[in-house]
């Protein structure tokens, strides 16, 4: 809202108060059709783009098989393997670009699973009135409430211990988050006078909501499902880190951590390839919201360019 | 015949808050009225009203007749089809009542699709001859901005070409003047004037100002606290008002055009 404010105040050419004058071509016109540089956005697609490039090489090719044990246990870097080995004797390199294909599946499943369920749900409440819209909005709140780490337990207790239980039950959760958010952000837009002025002029409520409303709560919520994409990416890890992710022999970043964790002192390497990589991704995700954030607005464009 | 017609239109929250009481007017095809009253007068209610779209917890009661279609208790589906055919709405606020996401060009495209069933080049075509209409120099360039790129005034013509896109019976004007700087409010004033003229649009006129209703409409009704005060032509209640409202109103409006001839040789 501050963006649009200071752009009422900028210089704007007069109105043309008689006959057809022509205005001068402004700044502004020019100026918006320049492509939007944001460095923020550039940072964040070089570093979650190497993880994601990592993810997809290791789809073709690994410097080893993945149960491959010929190393010395617990070798350092060089020694013919890039990363060294762990306590198994398999390739940390290896495991790594496993795990991070693993890491980018669970982050898109889980925001694809988030954004499917909680942008239907939260139009659902936004138009929903009375004990509909009070019954939905407590159910959103208890699974907000929930804790996702309890969610998963329950979900991989019923089914097991794989990569989809964890993504399962990340994206349940994440949905009661997206859903709240999508419900306050249709709320808004609904009360604003160009959904009254569509509707006066005869438009549906499906072609409203098609035309005007998801358009203008799209920038926010693909800032917000970017963010959850890093939550996601966390939040697989720390299950797998309990055991609650992806089975051995496929290596999660999370599981490399708490396999490492017993020899950190001696061979550190196992510890901090799959920690940087983590780190990186997240950063990167989250810095690619920033980014978005300022460029997808068209109200905040100007300001930039 | 009539072409609005309401009786004991009663609008009420959901807390038992009266916000308009039995106002009853009737407006014939192609007549002027105005609606004046101050803020919280149920001026603007009524207007939505007239078209079904009253915000959320606010029930209405009585009967609004528009061009045969009873519009309250009437169906969405109804509704839909009498909104933008019967009556069409301008707003007070041009910023807010644009959608800032879409190009000035698309939104008028969208009831002129709707209405006319044009489409491509037809369709471009007709929204640049939309936007002339309005009297807009360069419809080119304002199709193609955004509502944050061009002016007030400009962002009220663009409101008003979608308005009179769809043909309606009845333009309904909701303050449409009050956001614009006053030279342009005059202009905007003659364009309303002169394009309702043209088509023999009936118009509701909801303003507070008496000298600004009393340049479109020819008839008014005096709103005051949800309630119709005072009903007349606008030259007899500028003459002999007989509501004390109403003569506060029109004593302030004197007051204001008499600051002007402060200047002049007595």
């Amino acid at each position: 809202m501050t963006e649009r404010a200071t752009g009422r105040t900028t210089g704007r050419p007069a109105e043309p108060t008689t006959g057809r004058a022509t205005e001068p071509t402004t700044e502004r016109t020019t100026g918006r059709r320049r492509p939007v540089r944001s460095y923020t956005l550039l940072a964040g697609c070089v570093l979650a783009g190497l993880i994601v490039l990592l993810a997809l090489v290791s789809l073709v090719w690994s410097p080893y098989a993945a149960d491959d044990t010929s190393g010395g246990r617990l070798a350092g870097p060089g020694s013919g393997h890039l990363l060294g080995t762990d306590k198994l004797g398999r390739d940390l390199f290896t495991q790594v670009m496993t795990g991070a294909r693993i890491a980018v599946e669970a982050g898109l499943g889980s925001v694809l699973i988030a954004a499917v369920l909680g942008i239907l749900l939260g139009l659902l409440t936004a138009f929903a009135q009375g004990w509909l819209d009070d019954t939905l909005s407590a159910f959103l709140d208890i699974l907000i409430a929930f804790p996702t780490l309890l969610l998963a337990m329950l979900i991989v207790a019923a089914h097991s211990a794989t990569l989809g239980s964890a993504v399962l039950a990340i994206g349940l959760a994440q949905s009661a988050v997206v859903a709240r958010l999508t419900r306050i952000l249709v709320k808004r837009v609904l009360t604003q006078d160009y959904i009254t002025a569509a509707r006066t002029s005869g438009t549906s409520w499906p072609r409203t909501v098609a035309q005007h409303v998801l358009p203008n709560i799209w920038p926010t919520l693909v800032v917000n499902l970017a963010l959850q994409f890093g939550l996601a990416v966390l939040a697989e890890a720390g299950l797998s880190y309990l055991g609650l992710g992806v089975p051995p022999p496929n290596a999660s970043w999370g599981g490399m951590l708490q396999e490492a964790q017993a020899t950190f002192t001696t061979a550190p390497a196992g510890a901090l390839a799959p920690g940087i990589l983590l780190v990186m991704l997240v950063v990167g995700v989250n810095l690619i919201a920033d980014g978005l954030r300022d460029t997808l607005d068209p109200t905040t464009r100007r300001r930039r360019t | 015949m009539t072409l609005l017609d309401l009786s004991g239109l009663t609008l009420r929250t959901t807390d038992g808050t009266t916000l308009v009481d039995d106002l009853s007017l009737t407006l014939a095809p192609g007549e002027r009225l105005g609606l004046i009253g101050e803020s919280g007068s149920g001026k603007s209610l009524t207007a939505l009203a007239v078209l079904g779209l009253l915000p959320e917890g606010i029930t209405a009661t009585g009967s609004v007749e528009l061009a045969g279609t009873q519009i309250v208790g009437a169906r969405e589906e109804q509704l839909t089809r009498v909104r933008g055919r019967d009556a069409a709405v301008v707003f007070q606020e041009p910023l807010t009542a644009l959608d800032p996401l879409m190009r000035a060009g698309r939104q008028l495209a969208e009831p002129l699709r709707r209405r006319h069933g044009l489409r491509g080049p037809a369709l471009k075509r007709a929204v640049l001859d939309a936007l002339e209409r309005v009297r807009l120099a360069e419809p080119d360039r304002i199709a193609r901005s955004f509502p944050h790129e061009i002016s007030g005034g400009q962002r009220q013509r663009v409101a008003l070409a979608m308005a009179l896109a769809c043909e309606p019976k009845l333009l309904i004007a909701d303050e449409p003047t009050t956001a614009l700087d006053v030279s342009v409010q005059a202009e905007m004033l003659d364009l309303i004037d002169t394009l309702v003229r043209e088509r023999d649009m009936a118009v509701v006129f909801v303003s507070h100002d008496l000298a600004v209703v009393a340049r479109i409409a020819d008839r008014a009704v005096v709103m005051r606290q949800g309630r119709a005060v005072e009903e007349g032509t606008v030259l007899g209640l500028v003459r002999s008002p007989a509501h004390a409202y109403t003569r506060a109103l029109v004593g302030s409006a004197r007051r204001l055009e008499s600051a002007l001839n402060l200047g002049d040789p007595r």
